[in-house]
């Protein structure tokens, strides 16, 4: 490993406006090497990658590219030398097939006449893929791949480029356990051809399975660059939150009471079959299984949002009756979304406005609004949540992940549901805030509440979960007890082992 | 950063109002009989009826929809409202009638785009063709005279309170009772959410097509109550009333700020924006440029604002 490095960041300051986002960053990455980047939401991450990938220009500094100071003025110079990026949306057209997506902007044409070489493209695109060692067909319309698929033409786009360093942002959010699988084969891959690659992500598991370094930031400031092999779980947080964390799951002391809500027969074509559960009061129901087993959609059958073929959800006994969300609510029903930005916030409102959306009754008398009692419910809200903002007018759309989620949850504690259902409650969202989602979840859960949490973070599940239901293919493979369960018990039957 | 948002958004607000003064000014200099009382309140009662449809608009717009049949709903409930006084209706029951008319009219719009589940656009393209057709039909392609000299309907359109039109006077409660809704109810943060997110609103509570449908009926009240106050002003209702209206009150609706893909906007702006057309209207007139020219002059401006917006939020 003593190359010289394929870039080398020192002493990098950048701000904005008067905000110093970073301060004295140093960063490298050299060949072969997977460089894990960690810090919480509002580190500096994504600032320190945006320079290095040439959207941003540092204030201070050097940056060296094979050992040549660069100045890059626009992503297409750092892609140039070598530098790509995985964004964490993905930049695919869905209508176009994988080949076209390939050679977006890109597309080989007979000299400069505008006629496109359809068959050495897709020649091209079939061997780019098979480098990856990835089976996708190149005349497939991308819209149509998985996730996991669609990711891997973008690796394929970036490395088509003949980029040797790849920057991968939250690459596995979106993907199920086996693409992540297929991603770290390739991962690995490109590791042994001598690419650098820098793995930004929350999930620590991951990072220490694949990665070889793990430089932190906090603040903007760069605290420390370690070897996986010789630090731990507990030193890498504390080096991102700058103290001791304490346990990863909070303790939680509650007497689970009596059933609450129990759901019978419920199914829908194609999606899911004959799902049979109940929760009761004060536990928190884990829901586990691979990415598409149905699990958001039995959620959303449940709450009204989609449709269901049949089924009868009951509460305390009661028969309720559900076609849309509203009833679900009016019953005492709260789901908070897998996806905040398109289903749990109104992105462009303050905070206010979103904190107060669910239950505007409250707020108001005869359908006017008072300002007083939403401005007096927010900024209880924000103390109760520890909601870092610079104020309730704030947009929500200029708070962290962390800092979102909290008020997707808080829009809901603010109902005083019986049943809270959070989908990937702590998707996105860094390790302080984190924890902090738990400890909402149990003081929700010794007022009573019961709380069915859907998730695809094995820890996380088993860690918070008094039972745990296991999907499988739209159908309850298996329900757990907390004492009996174990990753590999839920990773079987998740999977379809009997 | 929440600060300098804030910035941009009262300087984005600022903006049709400078527009509007900066007209007001050119104008003046440029035409003496401009900046006369009688002029000034000329124009106003000009735009009241832009600026109802407009206000209407203002609320479809927000939510992410459109509306292009307003025109189309402008006419019918005024050909409505006159044929049934042609025909010795009490005058105020007739435009009692023609605003039901409206309001109706906009409820089915709102039906078709929410429960038929049809893009506002295609759906009130459609019922604006049925709509006209229908005027048409009622009246037989002929205007409707011979109306009522009750003072209640000659007053609506013709009459003056304290030296102001009447007309004006509605356009200005109007626009007091419609910013109460937006700014003030529930009513108006949900179509303020609807427009931001219309998914998280559903998945809020919120009964997203029922909001809809009152708010595509309000804009069918709207122009019902314009298309009365036109009747009373010409003294008759013509069929091809209200044509081309709907370009008018959307021109003012995007120079008043509010963004045509929903969330955001305020009503305030579209007063300004009605205004800002009505001046340029009677400006290029009092200046005798010619109608055509009038028609590159008001485009030029409409696109000048949006630019400048663009800019700005760039």
């Amino acid at each position: 490993m003593n190359e010289t490095p394929l870039v080398q960041l020192s002493g990098i300051y950048k701000s904005f406006s008067d905000v110093h986002v970073l301060k004295d960053v140093n960063f490298e990455v050299r060949p072969g090497e997977v460089h894990a980047l960690m810090g919480e939401n509002g580190a500096g991450k994504s600032t320190l990658m945006k320079i290095m990938a040439g959207i941003y220009q540092r204030d201070k500094g050097t940056a060296m590219v094979k050992g040549k100071e660069v100045h890059f003025s626009s992503p297409k110079e750092a892609e140039e030398m070598g530098i790509g990026v995985v964004h964490q949306e993905l930049n695919i057209i869905p209508y176009l097939t994988v080949t076209e997506n390939l050679f977006l902007g890109k597309e080989l044409t007979y000299g400069k006449s505008g006629i496109l070489r359809t068959g050495a493209m897709r020649k091209q695109a079939r061997k780019a893929l098979e480098a990856l060692g990835v089976k996708i067909d190149p005349d497939a319309v991308a819209g149509e791949l998985s996730v996991g698929q669609q990711q891997m033409i973008e690796i394929a786009k970036v490395l088509e480029t003949n980029s040797d360093c790849i920057i991968m942002d939250e690459p596995t959010a979106a993907l199920t356990d086996r693409e992540i699988e297929a991603l770290f084969e390739v991962i690995e891959k490109l590791r042994n051809q001598g690419v650098g690659i820098v793995y930004i992500s929350h999930r620590m598991e991951e990072i220490f399975r694949i990665c070889d370094r793990i430089s932190v930031l906090r603040d903007g400031n760069f605290i420390g660059t370690k070897m996986v092999s010789e630090t731990d779980f507990d030193e890498i947080v504390s080096m991102m939150v700058g103290r001791e964390l304490g346990d990863r799951f909070p303790v939680r002391q509650v007497t689970i009471g009596p059933e609450r809500l129990r759901v019978e027969n419920l199914s829908r074509n194609e999606h899911f079959k004959d799902i049979h559960f109940d929760v009761k009061q004060g536990e928190i129901l884990g829901v586990a299984g691979l990415m598409g087993a149905g699990r958001t959609e039995i959620m959303e059958a449940i709450f009204g949002y989609k449709k269901k073929d049949s089924g009868t959800v009951y509460l305390d006994g009661q028969r309720l009756n559900i076609s849309k969300p509203a009833d679900a609510i009016a019953a005492g029903l709260a789901f908070v979304t897998e996806d905040r930005k398109d289903k749990g916030l109104v992105i462009g409102m303050t905070v206010r406005e979103n904190f107060t959306l669910t239950n505007l009754k409250a707020v108001s008398k005869n359908g006017i609004l008072s300002a007083r009692s939403e401005q007096e419910e927010t900024d209880r809200l924000i103390k109760k949540l520890h909601v870092k903002t610079s104020g309730r007018e704030q947009t929500v759309k200029s708070l962290s992940g962390g800092n979102q989620q909290k008020i997707v949850i808080g829009k809901w504690v603010n109902n005083q549901p019986k049943v809270l259902i959070l989908d990937e409650p702590t998707r996105g969202v860094d390790v302080g805030a984190k924890k902090e989602i738990y400890q909402i979840m149990n003081e929700l859960t010794e007022q009573g509440v019961s709380i069915i949490m859907v998730s695809s973070e094995l820890p996380e599940i088993l860690g918070m979960s008094d039972r745990i239901l296991v999907i499988h293919e739209g159908k309850i493979a298996k329900i757990l007890h907390r004492q009996e369960a174990d990753q590999e018990k839920i990773m079987h039957a998740a999977t379809g082992g009997m | 950063m929440s600060a300098s948002t804030r910035k941009i958004s009262i300087f984005q607000k600022l903006g049709p109002l400078i527009g509007l003064a900066i007209i007001l000014i050119v104008l003046s200099i440029l035409s003496p009989q401009f900046f006369t009382l009688a002029n000034i309140l000329n124009v106003l009662r000009q735009v009241s009826i832009n600026a109802l449809i407009a206000f209407g608009l203002t609320f479809v717009i927000l939510t992410g929809g459109i509306d292009l049949s307003v025109g189309s709903m402008l006419a019918l409930s005024g050909a409505i409202t006159a044929g049934l006084m042609a025909g010795g209706t009490d005058p105020i029951l007739a435009m009692l009638v023609g605003l039901a008319a409206g309001a109706v009219m906009g409820a089915i719009n709102g039906l078709i785009i929410t429960k038929g589940k049809v893009a506002p656009f295609i759906a009130t393209l459609a019922t604006m063709t049925v709509f006209r057709g229908l005027t048409l039909v009622y009246t037989d392609g002929k205007p409707i005279t011979g109306l009522s000299d009750d003072m209640s309907f000659v007053l609506m359109g013709r009459g003056y309170f304290a030296g102001i039109p009447i007309p004006v006077i509605w356009m200005l409660a109007s626009f007091a009772v419609l910013w109460f809704l937006l700014k003030k109810t529930t009513f108006g943060r949900r179509t303020y959410a609807i427009g931001g997110n219309e998914e998280a609103s559903l998945l809020s509570g919120i009964k997203v097509d029922r909001i809809k449908v009152m708010i595509y009926s309000l804009t069918g009240l709207l122009s019902a109550f314009a298309g009365i106050i036109l009747t009373s002003r010409l003294n008759s209702a013509q069929p091809t009333a209200g044509t081309a209206y709907e370009l008018d009150a959307i021109a003012a609706v995007v120079l008043g700020g509010t963004s045509l893909s929903g969330g955001r906007g305020w009503i305030f702006g579209t007063l300004i924006g009605a205004l800002i057309i009505g001046v340029l209207n009677n400006g290029l007139n009092l200046l005798n440029v010619s109608s055509f020219y009038q028609q590159v002059v008001k485009g030029g401006v409409i696109l000048l604002a949006v630019l400048l917006d663009r800019k700005k939020a760039a």
